[in-house]
């Protein structure tokens, strides 16, 4: 290879590294800032901060959902499987939030930790699976559990 | 570094050949018809595939049918942009007129395809999260893949000379693939409204098969649609430059003759 675009080359290196490094460092500091939401357990430790807009995320909790009758308030839990957060929210929710999914809900908490939130966002999971699989494999649980609690008996 | 050119080629023929725009502008024309009609059936068969015979999704229904769009184009904005700073990096280095044109040509291509990643996303996200737009670190990421891509474009008309012009574009495009592991690993390194990645390199994906192959058909297709689309900017780009040149001349005078 020639001398000088070796030289050329270990600038081009040299270049993509110092980015690397600079952005690197950035994406460190950033760590904490870069996330999206607060855990449940991370707001009632008080780690995340108080009295101010935030957002929490987690597993909407079985049997936790509690409407209104006469409007579109809604009560609910979520939680990250250490701390359990309550969430109140008036207003429409999107199509995919259900007890055993992902939500994240954006608000203030207030003084009885119970987050007042402004919006609820539904958070998926990577995995895409037709319906009568997902029903199959849904049996199957069925069938499993009621094997275990036959057992029991 | 002396020991680099250990394991590089010695032979640096066919390197200088590929580099010639005379070579390549009729070469490719050879390949354009095959690359074209290739791009072309395994785009039409992934899209019927995906959109009206694979399987609906449990949870979302048909809106999961956006990721046959979705994912192919932000798949190719990342790939692209590799593409776009390799051929910077060999222009800065070899001084290859050639590699400088495919990486200007690679610039609008993948700002297309970032911006078709986006659009198709944030409608996407109504339906299935409630927001159209969030600023989580996935979504901010490819934003500023969108805004680097924009950054070559802008430099490529920043500068009176081609030549001083080509090197900024190549610094920038070089210095910004330090975002693609960043879009890459968002979803894991921080909490992120978007879910973590379908398709992984180490372990199976976490889509039934029927829904898998048609996503994996409408990927080659893109793969193949882009290379048709960057062959026809570079040839573009190979007249545009090489005008004055006496092959071009010729080449437009038999084309107005014939």
């Amino acid at each position: 290879m020639h001398p000088l675009r070796k030289q050329r080359l270990q600038l081009v290196i040299l270049l993509v590294a110092a980015a690397a490094l600079v952005v690197g460092l950035v994406v460190y500091m950033l760590r904490e800032n870069g996330n999206f939401f607060y855990t449940p357990a991370q707001i009632v430790s008080g780690e995340a901060p108080k009295s101010t807009f935030l957002r929490a995320g987690g597993m909407v909790v079985d049997g936790s959902v509690v409407r209104s009758d006469d409007s579109l308030w809604v009560q609910f839990k979520i939680t990250d499987g250490v701390e359990m957060l309550t969430i109140e929210h008036t207003g429409i929710l999107p199509d995919l939030f259900a007890e055993g999914e992902a939500a994240i809900a954006s608000g203030k908490v207030d003084e009885n930790v119970v987050l007042q939130a402004t919006q609820i966002l539904a958070k998926h999971d990577e995995k895409y699976t037709p319906p009568e699989v997902a029903d199959a494999m849904n049996e199957a649980y069925k069938q499993k559990e009621a094997a275990k609690s036959g057992s029991y008996k | 570094m002396s020991r680099l050119s250990n394991w590089l080629p010695t032979n640096w023929q066919w390197f200088n050949r590929l580099g010639s725009p005379r070579w390549f502008y009729h070469r490719s024309e050879r390949w354009l018809p095959w690359l074209s009609l290739a791009a072309l059936l395994v785009l039409a068969t992934g899209l019927v595939w995906g959109l009206a015979f694979a399987p609906e999704d449990a949870k979302q229904g048909n809106s999961f049918r956006i990721i046959y769009i979705h994912v192919p184009a932000a798949f190719l904005a990342q790939s692209g942009y590799f593409i776009m700073a390799i051929a910077g990096a060999i222009g800065l280095i070899w001084k290859m007129k050639i590699s400088y044109m495919v990486m200007k040509a690679a610039a609008p291509i993948g700002a297309a395809l970032t911006f078709i990643a986006l659009f198709t996303g944030a409608v996407w996200g109504k339906p299935t999260w409630g927001a159209y737009w969030v600023w989580d670190a996935r979504i901010t990421s490819m934003l500023i893949l969108l805004f680097l891509y924009a950054g070559v474009m802008a430099l490529q008309y920043a500068y009176h000379s081609v030549d001083a012009a080509s090197k900024a574009s190549a610094i920038l495009a070089l210095v910004g693939t330090v975002n693609i592991p960043i879009i890459n690993k968002s979803v894991d390194w921080w909490y992120t409204l978007h879910q973590p990645a379908t398709i992984k390199l180490t372990s199976a994906p976490s889509m039934h098969m029927d829904m898998f192959m048609p996503l994996l058909v409408m990927i080659v297709g893109f793969y193949l649609f882009y290379a048709v689309a960057l062959i026809l900017h570079t040839r573009n780009e190979i007249l545009r430059r090489e005008r004055k040149t006496s092959w071009v001349r010729e080449l437009a005078t038999a084309k107005a003759g014939g």
